[in-house]
């Protein structure tokens, strides 16, 4: 890593002198692999530690033309291309780099389109260390998937370049007269509704809030994802003619069945995602200043209560957080309460940095921004004032044993570790299982012992008609597969409807 | 957008309304509600009762009390003008059997509201229902001619005496615990200390008494948690799992807390729209 800030203006001339040095893009046939390997990552540009933890507004700021292209040109264009194995939708990698290099970039984005419909959202919240940049040549050749090909990045490029410039016409397929109905406004649902319409459906959209996006919108805070990029694509949806329902909770409202055989909606992708939330059943989790992450982030992003002047849902008011948990609904909730006015917040987590779920660049702007990482610790209870209030938590220390069947080092509480901290907030992010509220009313849908809705291959429920992916199927996964499930659904149901 | 078609004041502060809703008055059943938010961006979700409804019509109704921001923005909109956002119907229905002794309902102050679809429940059920209403005093009454239409013997009580009983609505309830014909059962609705109390009288005569909990809530779907109580030592959330459940499991002195969460910002957020309303009023500053 980096030490020492970089601004944008600067980051864009140190490319440019790369750029010029090797006389890109011109150059680039020139250039060995051995020369290419050797051209450092482009750092991506950001706002400063110290100002971004008292804004909303997005942290990394993307790549300058300059710095695509010397970041593409360090690809090695491998024939094998390992990279493309390790991204769940299969994207064409080394074709739309090696575009992206030469400065073609609109080309590099057809490439991109031709498998993910989202790119502005994956280059942004993909965990690429675990994905193509884990399988990259480069990042094997730099011993850190870090240091690969930063594929995202470009990618996140290509796609805020496609928008600003207004990409969005598509080729729509005459009219089939067959409709769809889509539980969920989240990627996966949006992702279907996108493949279907195009495919000449009428497509609904029913989605339980008031705004479409799932996770993307509720879930992850402004800065990281800006809601105006999901909006983006939920607009270019209305302009192909697909239809939003707001306000319709599926299971309530109508259930799954009421919409086939009352409305008439020839099929039905269930893309619900994962919401509910997981607590850990300790003392003192019911108490005044305990939230799931699920809530906190809720208010504070789909409810912009971090606007008091305007917003009417309040938020509370913290001045020491603990957030419970060590994936990327931990950081969120962690960097929110910070940007809310906490003078400390702790990530309290029971294993190690090493075994955190959350993306490596997320716990290195938490870092950044000087969230506290309480490792190989655990709450064991929540303690209580004379009102009701969180006035600490009780914890254990942990040390690293034997390895479980996952291959993962089980923590083990050391005895006599226990240790009190002064905290007023704890916000869990442990996790969410599956909202039965769809299964429940539709008793026709499988599901396996965790409540996850079972599909076939080609994304079909037990029930004829009805398809499924995403959250609900994977469990709380992410964003990239989501999408996957719903090309995969969308291919599904276009098969079904044909038949 | 959802229309609001009528509007009628109960009392100086409670409020009812007819709402244009008709996939919400489809599927409704007694004991559920809504969640509304007044427009696109910065209002609040909060949850009300579906007290109403009119399937043919395509209409709900429902009564709330002005105690709030949200709630008392609410109360400043008119027949005509509109509701950006309605879920519903939400939580599960109020489990009614038919009974062979008569059935119990306790509403107090604007509990009687969502008190309203239960009793109608239970008349369509063929139940005999005993009603007890309370209030401070008699101007603080809503819905009386409707319970008085609906139920089979109604008990008014008033804090201060100014109509029907001098009374707590719970002694009243005592009483008919301790009356010949058993009640088969109770449902209390209204402020928590009146559900708690209400709970506590008819422990001793293991009267199943279900309570309806008014809890914060967000979503209203199950996904947040923010909604949850302790019942009988398990955590419930009480938008998917309620907002009925068994008063006699019920942790009231937990769920109070937690409803004051958000007290002090409550406040301030109220203060500054009756500011703005009386600058408005005063014509001045925009
Ligand atoms: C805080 C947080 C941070 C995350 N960070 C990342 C990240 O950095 N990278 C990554 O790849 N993944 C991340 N994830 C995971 C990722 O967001 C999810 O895997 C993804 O959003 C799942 O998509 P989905 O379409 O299946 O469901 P969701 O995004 O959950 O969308 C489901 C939608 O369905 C609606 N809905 C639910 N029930 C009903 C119903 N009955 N009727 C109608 N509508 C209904 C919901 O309101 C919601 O809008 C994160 C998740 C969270 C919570
Ligand atoms: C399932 C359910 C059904 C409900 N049905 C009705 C109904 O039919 N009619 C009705 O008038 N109200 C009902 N409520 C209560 C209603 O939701 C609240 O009065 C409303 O949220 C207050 O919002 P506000 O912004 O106007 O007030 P706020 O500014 O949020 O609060 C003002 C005052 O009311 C208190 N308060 C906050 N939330 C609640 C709450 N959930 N319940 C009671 N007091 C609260 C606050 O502590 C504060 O003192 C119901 C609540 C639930 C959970
Ligand atoms: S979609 Fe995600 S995994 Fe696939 S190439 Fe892009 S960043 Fe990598
Ligand atoms: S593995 Fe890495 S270096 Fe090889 S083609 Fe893919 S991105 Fe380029
Ligand atoms: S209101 Fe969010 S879970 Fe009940």
């Amino acid at each position: 890593m980096t030490c020492g800030y970089k601004d944008p203006g600067t980051l864009d001339l140190e490319a440019l002198a790369v750029r010029e040095n090797l006389n890109l893009p011109q150059g680039l046939n020139q250039i060995k692999k051995k020369d290419r390997a050797a051209i450092p990552q482009q750092e991506m540009p950001s706002q400063e530690a110290g100002i971004r933890g008292g804004n909303m507004t997005e942290v990394a700021l993307g790549y300058s033309e300059n710095q695509v292209i010397v970041e593409a040109s360090r690809c090695l264009e491998c024939a094998n291309a390992p990279c493309v194995k390790g991204c769940p939708v299969s994207i064409d990698i080394p074709g739309f780099i090696g575009a992206a290099a030469k400065g073609e970039f609109d080309e590099a984005l057809d490439i991109i389109k031709e498998s993910s419909m989202l790119p502005a959202i994956c280059g942004r919240v993909c965990p690429q260390e675990k994905q193509c940049m884990e399988t990259c040549t480069l990042g094997k050749i730099r011993k850190d998937p870090m240091e690969s090909v930063a594929i995202g990045r470009i990618e996140r490029f290509l796609a805020d370049r496609g928008a600003e410039k207004g990409d969005s016409t598509v080729d729509k397929a005459p009219s089939t007269g067959k409709k769809v109905a889509i539980v969920g406004s989240g990627p996966s649902g949006l992702t279907t509704a996108a493949d279907l319409a195009r495919l000449g459906h009428e497509v609904t959209v029913f989605e339980a809030f008031h705004k479409a996006g799932g996770v993307t919108v509720y879930g992850i805070p402004e800065f990281r994802l800006p809601k105006s990029i999901v909006q983006r694509e939920v607009d270019n949806l209305e302009a192909m003619g697909v239809q939003f329902v707001y306000d319709f909770l599926v299971g309530r409202t109508r259930t799954v069945k009421e919409l086939m055989e009352k409305d008439g909606y020839h099929a039905v992708y269930v893309a619900n995602g994962a919401g509910l939330p997981k607590f850990m059943n300790i003392p003192g989790e019911n108490l005044v200043g305990v939230f799931s992450a699920n809530e906190y982030l809720t208010r504070a992003n789909l409810m912009k209560a971090y606007d008091t002047e305007k917003a009417a849902t309040p938020i509370y008011k913290s001045r020491k957080v603990a957030v419970f948990g060590g994936g990327n609904v931990a950081m969120d909730a962690a960097r929110t309460a910070l940007r809310l006015g906490a003078e400390e917040v702790h990530i309290v987590y029971r294993r190690t940095e090493k075994e955190m779920p959350a993306r490596v660049e997320e716990v290195h702007h938490a870092r950044e921004e000087g969230i506290i990482f309480d490792l190989l610790t655990n709450p064991t209870a929540i303690i209580s004032d004379d009102q009701g209030r969180v006035a600490g938590i009780e914890c254990l220390q942990y040390e690293l044993g034997e390895a479980d069947e996952s291959g993962r080092r089980r923590p083990v509480a050391i005895e006599g570790s226990e240790f009190f901290m002064d905290i007023d907030t704890c916000i869990t992010a442990l996790g969410n299982s599956s909202n039965p509220l769809v299964t429940g009313t539709t008793p026709e849908l499988d599901t396996n012992k965790w409540g996850n809705i079972t599909v076939n291959e080609d994304g079909m429920t037990s029930m004829p008609g009805v398809f499924a992916g995403g959250d609900i199927v994977q469990g709380a996964a992410t964003v990239i597969l989501a999408m996957g499930d719903g090309r995969t659904a969308a291919r599904g149901i276009h098969e079904y409807l044909n038949q | 957008m959802i229309r609001i078609l009528k509007k009628k004041q109960l009392s100086s502060d409670v409020f009812q309304m007819e709402l244009e809703a008709p996939h919400i008055s489809e599927s409704r059943k007694a004991g559920q509600f809504v969640i509304l938010m007044l427009d696109d961006e910065y209002s609040e979700r909060i949850p009300l009762t579906i007290a109403d409804g009119d399937g043919k019509k395509g209409t709900i109704t429902i009564i709330f009390q002005a105690v709030g921001g949200t709630t008392l923005a609410l109360s400043r909109l008119e027949e005509g003008e509109a509701i950006a956002h309605v879920l519903g119907p939400l939580g599960t229905p109020t489990h009614i059997e038919k009974q062979k002794k008569p059935v119990i309902c306790v509403g107090g102050g604007i509990g009687v509201a969502p008190l309203h679809p239960i009793v109608q429940a239970h008349k369509a059920a063929g139940n005999r229902v005993i009603t007890i209403m309370g209030a401070r005093n008699k101007d603080l009454l809503i819905l009386e001619e409707e319970m008085a239409a609906l139920s089979d013997e109604l008990i008014i009580c008033t804090d201060d005496g100014s109509k029907g009983r001098k009374a707590l609505v719970t002694e009243p309830l005592k009483e008919l615990c301790e009356a010949d014909e058993k009640p088969a059962e109770c449902v209390a609705i209204g402020p928590p200390v009146m559900m708690k109390f209400c709970a506590e009288t008819t422990r001793p005569y293991k009267l199943h008494t279900m309570v309806s909990l008014n809890t914060i809530m967000v979503d209203g779907t199950g996904m947040c948690g923010g909604c949850r109580v302790t019942v009988g030592k398990e955590t419930k959330f009480v938008c998917v799992d309620g907002p009925e459940f068994d008063g006699h499991l019920v942790d009231f002195s937990s769920m109070m807390s937690r409803m004051s969460s958000y007290k002090t910002q409550e406040d301030e957020h109220t203060c500054r729209l009756e500011e703005k309303a009386k600058e408005l009023a005063a014509g001045g500053v925009r």
